[in-house]
């Protein structure tokens, strides 16, 4: 992109880069609150430390959104003063912790879909996008690869364990559905070669998602319902909250540094 | 029959006894598989234990503010001086290990308050500069303490604190770098910063322990070489390091009596309220009851994690035993 021309993909781009952005601020989020709560000190750890990896990913993707924006908003203005209606991570990222299952089933999920996401556009034209994801994809196999141990773990356990994360499994299905939605942003990128796009990932994830609830003895869930709306800034009920906690401090000091 | 190197716990040998005074007297650390007497075991376990459990609860008033920090750089800070705390507690829970001691019984201690943690941490975070506060003055009390334990005469403890203090001092310039920003901010944010650091300031020097005369164990921890410099002194040089900080930050120190001692070259410094660091020692300061309730909640709503994890490697060791050719199911 060369200086003083609109780049016509420029606001596909910047949408493209705060989804993939959101996605990973709000699940680090939502991972942080287990600082000091987790099961083990090693779980404690870990949990704490794919948290900080989204954080990592977050914060490139968001920086880059602003750049590609013309620097009219830095990182932090963007994700501590846009409006829930401004977010555009999907629904499954927000859903609350719940207990460790649910939490791993949340990582089960997402980690799948964004080690598959990760691993395709490494190969996208976009240098900065290929770089995240080329990162991004290391930690994406660690985060799946934990998150499939537990999955395992926990189903083939004890009783309760398994009762535990059926539950969650079926709690959390209806939202994976959104992960695979695509509208003309990710379409119109993906022609040039810069996005993936996610329709794509589907079967490959449903594949890999069956296997591993066989391998925990667990059931795939059907359902009639399936959330959408993430992507267009239409959040479920409990992310006002997780905003309310995030940007409190930061808005109430307006332009103030930290 | 040569003698054994070791002895079971209780035995006595007066070789090895004199072998042990003589590794002391050489400043030679004592590993795991030497003879040591039981009351050097036990002080180092309740020492190394309580230090442990210091990095647990400590994990607890900066997570307060992870979810809140108010800007993403401050926020991966935050999160990963939590995650090296929980790191330093694993370290320090595998050195009292190589004592002999279960991590899983010492942390059922910790939960039935049948061992301390540092008394610290029983005091609450109730702005974002406390985060700020604990990394400039609890760290810098931390590694005041802290330092002469790499030189400590029980090795597996002494390599410990080696990367630990490494990681502390870190930390240390990250709390002082995060209440300088405050400092020179907004007049709200000089406000909260000063706010934290009058709060913090008299729990962190009494983070040393009693007095030098009201501290019965200490003499006994300096000659078996735990312990390298008294509460009095490292008290002395904490606040020697500090005030000088404190002027570059732009903050005052809440002691009226804070002066330069021209003869000594050290600060003068008002007196501690020792009732109150007995009062909260007890487990009657702001957050005890809070710290503990935390704990053991986290602890209780991960037994069935932890049984699931237990009974999953029971069904599953066996079949790999039987099958050592065949390929690990992934």
């Amino acid at each position: 992109m060369s200086e003083g021309t609109v780049d016509p993909m420029a606001p596909a781009l910047f949408s493209y880069a705060l989804r993939l952005g959101d996605d990973a601020l709000i699940l680090s989020q939502r991972l942080s609150e287990w600082a000091s709560r987790a099961p083990e000190i090693e779980e404690d750890i870990a949990l704490t430390n794919i948290a900080l990896d989204l954080l990592g990913q977050a914060r490139a993707l968001l920086d880059y959104a602003a750049v590609i924006e013309g620097h009219q908003r830095d990182e932090d203005d963007l994700a501590y003063l846009r409006t829930e209606r401004d977010f555009c991570n999907v629904h499954l990222v927000e859903q609350e912790n719940g207990d460790f299952a649910h939490t791993i089933a949340r990582q089960l999920f997402f980690s799948t879909y964004q080690l598959f996401l990760y691993e395709e556009l490494i190969s996208s034209t976009d240098e900065l996008l290929a770089g995240v994801a080329a990162k991004g994809v290391k930690e994406a196999a660690y985060h799946h690869d934990h998150a499939l141990q537990w999955t395992v773990r926990l189903g083939d356990g004890t009783e309760d364990s398994r009762r535990r994360m059926q539950a969650a499994v079926d709690r959390l299905w209806p939202f994976t559905a959104e992960l695979f939605d695509a509208d003309e942003v990710e379409k119109e990128l993906a022609v040039h070669g810069i996005a993936v796009d996610p329709s794509n990932l589907r079967a490959r994830w449903e594949r890999a998602i069956h296997d591993a609830l066989a391998s925990a003895t667990l059931t795939v869930p059907s359902t009639l319902w399936t959330s959408h709306g993430g992507r267009r800034g239409v959040h479920t009920e409990c992310f006002g909250y997780l905003l309310a906690e995030m940007q409190y401090l930061h808005r109430l000091h307006p332009g103030a540094s930290w | 029959m040569a003698e054994r190197d070791h002895l079971e716990p209780g035995e006595q040998s007066p070789a090895l006894a004199r072998r042990f005074d003589e590794m002391l007297a050489e400043d030679d650390r004592i590993e795991p598989r030497d003879w040591m007497p039981d009351a050097y075991r036990a002080t180092l376990i309740r020492q190394i234990a309580q230090h442990a459990h210091s990095e647990i609860i400590g994990m607890q008033p900066e997570a307060n503010w992870i979810t809140r920090a108010p800007s993403l750089r401050r926020k991966a800070i935050l999160m990963a001086k939590v995650q090296d705390e929980a790191g330093h507690g694993l370290y320090l829970y595998g050195a009292a290990e190589t004592l002999g001691v279960d991590r899983r019984d010492l942390l059922e201690l910790l939960n039935t308050r049948k061992q301390r943690y540092s008394s610290i941490f029983n005091y609450p975070t109730t702005s974002w500069a406390d985060v700020g506060a604990i990394g400039w003055l609890v760290d810098g009390a931390a590694i005041t303490n802290q330092v002469p334990l790499c030189r400590c005469s029980y090795g597996p403890y002494a390599r410990a604190m080696v990367r630990i203090c490494k990681e502390e001092s870190f930390h240390q310039r990250q709390g002082f770098d995060l209440l300088l920003t405050l400092s020179k901010g907004t007049a709200e944010q000089h406000a909260m910063a000063q706010d934290a650091v009058n709060r913090w300031w008299w729990p962190s020097l009494m983070m040393f322990g009693p007095p030098d005369d009201q501290s019965p164990n200490s003499a006994q921890s300096m000659a078996w070489g735990i312990k390298r410099f008294s509460n009095d002194e490292l008290r002395q040089k904490f606040v020697d390091m500090t005030v000088p900080q404190a002027d570059v930050l732009g903050l005052s120190l809440p002691d009226p009596e804070l002066t330069l001692d021209g003869q000594t070259g050290h600060y003068r410094f008002g007196p501690i309220d020792w009732d109150e660091f007995a009062r909260v020692l007890k487990g009657g300061g702001p957050c005890n009851e809070q710290r503990i309730a935390h704990r053991v909640k986290a602890h209780d709503e991960g037994e069935w994690v932890r049984q699931a994890a237990a009974a999953h490697a029971a069904k599953h060791a066996p079949v790999r035993a039987l099958k050592p050719a065949t390929e690990a199911v992934a």
